[in-house]
C-alpha cells in the first residue's frame, strides 16, 4: 500500500496540478463566453456563442479523458458520442445536443471550472505547500535573519533560532508522509468522479459496439458488391467482345486462303485462350452458379475444380447472399490449401443445416501442421464469418489430418 | 449441307446476336427471330414455330439464369422443341438441369467460347436439331478429372467414350475419333450401360442416363 502510494506521487501531482491550470483556463473562458453570451443574447449573436459554451464540454472531456491517464494509467477512455450518421455541421450538431454525454460533459466541465479546481488547488497546498514551507524553514531563517533576526513560517508560527527551524523541519518531514497516502486517495476519488461523467455509460458502449459491427458488415457488403460489379462489368463487356472478335476470326478462317487461313488459326487460337482465361477469372471473382442454385451445386463445383479428388456430402438448403458466399470461397480456399500444401489424396466436403445453424467441415488426409496464424488466408475467411457471427476453426495436429470446420447461425432463405 | 433450319436466337448482347445470326446464316440457317429477352423469346417460339431453339443463359431482366428458365419452361411445354443454351460458365448444374427435360434427346448445352469454333459450332447446332444431345467438352474434361462412383468403375477407355458419347458424338463418330473399330465401340457403350446400372431400352435414351448419370456424379 505504502509502496503503491509513494510510486503514485509524481503522477498524482501532475494530475492535480495540470487540472488546476486547465480549471484556471476553463473558468476564465466559460466567464467569458458566459458573460458575453448573456449580454449579446438580445442580438441574437449572444446565442451561438452559448451553443459553443454548451459545447465546449466536448474538447475538454477529450482533454480530461487523456489526463486521467495520469491518475489511472492503462487503456484509454473510449469517446462516448456516436458518429454523425451524415456530414455536415447540422447534423453534427443535432446529434451532440441530443447525446446524454454531451451533458455530462457540460456538467464536468462547470464543475471543474468552479468548483474541482480550486479544491484540487487546495489539496496540493495542504498536503504538499505546508510540509514543503515547514521543511524549507531554517533557509527562511538564514535568508530574514539578516534583516529582523526572526522568520514566520507558513505565515503561523513566528521563529527565531536554528533549532526551532530543524524542528520544523522535522515537523515538515512527519507531516509531509502523513499527507501522502491522504493526497492519492484524493486523487483517485477524483478521478473516478471525472470517470463517471466522461466515461461511455453501459448503453452507450454497447451502441458502439453495434455501430461497428454493423459498419463491419457494411463494409463486407460493399465488398461483395463491389465483386458482382465486376463480374458482371467483364460479363458483359470484354468477355462478350472476345467472343465476338473469335466468331469473327472464325467467319474469316472459312473464307480466305489458305496462306492467311494459318495466321488466322493462330490468332484465333490465341483469342480462345485469353478467352478461357477470362472465364475462370470471372469465375472465381463470383461464381454465377452460387447466385443461381445455391451452395451444394456450387460446392460440387468447386469440388470438379479441385486438383484432389473431393466427396461431397452437402444436403443444404438456400440461405442469404452474405451466409452462402461467406461459406462457399471458405471451401474453396481449403480446397485450394489442400491442393497447395497438404499432399492430400482425397477431400471430404460435408455440409448440414441443423438448429439453425449451417454446419460445414471440409476434411483431407494430408500431412497437417497447417497453421491459421500463417498466412492471410484463413484468417481473411475467419474475418468474413465473424461479421456474420459465425466461426471458423482449424484442426491440424502434425501427421494430419486436418479439419477445417465452419458455423454460421443463420435462418434459411 | 443439311437441310435448312428455322431457328429462333435469344442473346440480350447485339454484338453477339448480331454474330451468331451471321454464323448460322453462313452454314444455310434462317434466323427467324433474333430477341434479346426471356419473354420476347417465348412468345416468339410461339409464334414461329422454329426447329431450334439457341438461347443465352443469362438474359434481361434479372440477368441471372432467365435464358435457361425460359428454355426449360419451353421444353416442358413442347419435349420434342430442340434446344441448345449456350452459357458464359462451365457448369454441371445447368447443363444436368437441361438433360433432365423431355427425354434428354435435342439439348445440348455448350460454352460462348465454343462458338468461335464456327464449324463445330454448325455440327452442333445440327447434332441438337436432329435430336441429339451436346455436352460441352469443357464440362466433360472437368468431369473426367475426378474419381467417384459410380464412375469409379469405369475403365479409362469406357470413361472416353461417355465423354465422347456427352458430346454427341455416334458410335461412327466416336470410333474415328478413338481409332478403332464401330463394333469396338458399341461394346464399350455396352459396357458403360451395363456399369451404370441402365436396363435395356430405346438405345439413343439410354445413352442419354449415361451422359446424365456423369453430369450428377
Amino acid at each position: 500500500m505504502i509502496r503503491t502510494v509513494v510510486r503514485d506521487v509524481p503522477r498524482t501531482v501532475a494530475y492535480l496540478l495540470s487540472g488546476v491550470l486547465v480549471g484556471v483556463v476553463l473558468m476564465v473562458v466559460l466567464l467569458v463566453l458566459g458573460t458575453v453570451g448573456l449580454v449579446l443574447t438580445p442580438l441574437l449573436v449572444g446565442l451561438p456563442l452559448l451553443a459553443l459554451a454548451v459545447l465546449s464540454g466536448g474538447p475538454v472531456g477529450a482533454l480530461e479523458r487523456r489526463r486521467l491517464l495520469l491518475a489511472a494509467p492503462g487503456p484509454a477512455l473510449p469517446d462516448p458520442h456516436a458518429t454523425p450518421a451524415e456530414p455536415g455541421l447540422a447534423a453534427w450538431a443535432r446529434l451532440r445536443l441530443t447525446e446524454r454525454a454531451t451533458w455530462r460533459e457540460l456538467a464536468y466541465t462547470g464543475l471543474l471550472g468552479f468548483v474541482l479546481w480550486p479544491l484540487d488547488a487546495a489539496v496540493l497546498f495542504g498536503a504538499l505547500g505546508m510540509p514543503g514551507a515547514l521543511i524549507g524553514a531554517p533557509a527562511q531563517l538564514a535568508m530574514t535573519s539578516a534583516a529582523s533576526g526572526d522568520a514566520r513560517i507558513a505565515k503561523l508560527w513566528l521563529i527565531d533560532s536554528y533549532d526551532q527551524a530543524l524542528l520544523c523541519t522535522v515537523l515538515g518531514v512527519i507531516v509531509l508522509l502523513a499527507l501522502l497516502t491522504p493526497l492519492v486517495l484524493y486523487a483517485r476519488a477524483r478521478a473516478a468522479l471525472a470517470r463517471l461523467l466522461l466515461a461511455p455509460n453501459e448503453a452507450e458502449a454497447e451502441r458502439r459496439l453495434a455501430e461497428v459491427t454493423r459498419s463491419r458488415a457494411r463494409l463486407v457488403a460493399a465488398f461483395e458488391a463491389e465483386r458482382r460489379r465486376i463480374e458482371r462489368d467483364l460479363h458483359d463487356g470484354a468477355q462478350q467482345r472476345l467472343v465476338a472478335l473469335s466468331m469473327t476470326l472464325g467467319l474469316a478462317r472459312l473464307d480466305a486462303p489458305p496462306e492467311l487461313a494459318d495466321r488466322l488459326a493462330a490468332a484465333h487460337r490465341e483469342a480462345d485462350r485469353v478467352l478461357g482465361e477470362l472465364r475462370e477469372l470471372i469465375h472465381g471473382v463470383h461464381p454465377q452458379v452460387l447466385a443461381d442454385y445455391g451452395l451444394p451445386d456450387a460446392l460440387a463445383d468447386a469440388a470438379d475444380r479441385s486438383a484432389v479428388p473431393v466427396e461431397l456430402d452437402v444436403d443444404l438448403p438456400r440461405f442469404a447472399e452474405s451466409v452462402e458466399s461467406a461459406a462457399y470461397f471458405a471451401v474453396r480456399e481449403a480446397l485450394a490449401n489442400i491442393g497447395r500444401h497438404s499432399g492430400a489424396e482425397r477431400a471430404w466436403v460435408g455440409g448440414r443445416y441443423t438448429g439453425g445453424r449451417l454446419r460445414v467441415e471440409v476434411r483431407d488426409d494430408g500431412t497437417g501442421g497447417a497453421d491459421p496464424a500463417r498466412g492471410t488466408g484463413l484468417t481473411g475467411l475467419a474475418d468474413r464469418l465473424a461479421v456474420l457471427d459465425g466461426t471458423l476453426s482449424v484442426h491440424s495436429p502434425a501427421g494430419g489430418p486436418t479439419v477445417l470446420s465452419l458455423e454460421i447461425p443463420c435462418p434459411q432463405r | 449441307m443439311p437441310a435448312a433450319l428455322k431457328i429462333v436466337l435469344a442473346e440480350d448482347s447485339v454484338l453477339l446476336r448480331e454474330g451468331l445470326v451471321g454464323v448460322l446464316t453462313r452454314f444455310g440457317h434462317e434466323v427467324v427471330a433474333a430477341v434479346g429477352d426471356a419473354e420476347s423469346l417465348t412468345s416468339a417460339v410461339e409464334s414461329c414455330a422454329p426447329d431450334l431453339v439457341v438461347t443465352d443463359v443469362r438474359m434481361p431482366p434479372g440477368l441471372t439464369d432467365e435464358g435457361l428458365r425460359a428454355a426449360l419452361d419451353l421444353r416442358a411445354a413442347n419435349p420434342s422443341l430442340p434446344v441448345l443454351v449456350l452459357s458464359q460458365y462451365v457448369q454441371r448444374a445447368y447443363a444436368a438441369e437441361l438433360l433432365d427435360t423431355g427425354d434428354g434427346t435435342g439439348v445440348g448445352y455448350l460454352l460462348k467460347d465454343r462458338i468461335g469454333q464456327v464449324e463445330q459450332f454448325a455440327q452442333a447446332v445440327e447434332r441438337v436439331a436432329a435430336g441429339g444431345t451436346v455436352v460441352d467438352p469443357e464440362v466433360v474434361r472437368q468431369l473426367l478429372r475426378r474419381r467417384r462412383d459410380p464412375l469409379a468403375a469405369l475403365t479409362p477407355r469406357e470413361r472416353e467414350v461417355l465423354a465422347l458419347v456427352a458430346e454427341g458424338k455416334s458410335n461412327g463418330a466416336i470410333a474415328r475419333a478413338l481409332v478403332v473399330t464401330e463394333a469396338a465401340v458399341g461394346k464399350h457403350i455396352g459396357n458403360i450401360l451395363g456399369k451404370l446400372d441402365l436396363p435395356p431400352a430405346q438405345d439413343t435414351h439410354r445413352r442419354v442416363l449415361a451422359v446424365l448419370a456423369y453430369l450428377r456424379g
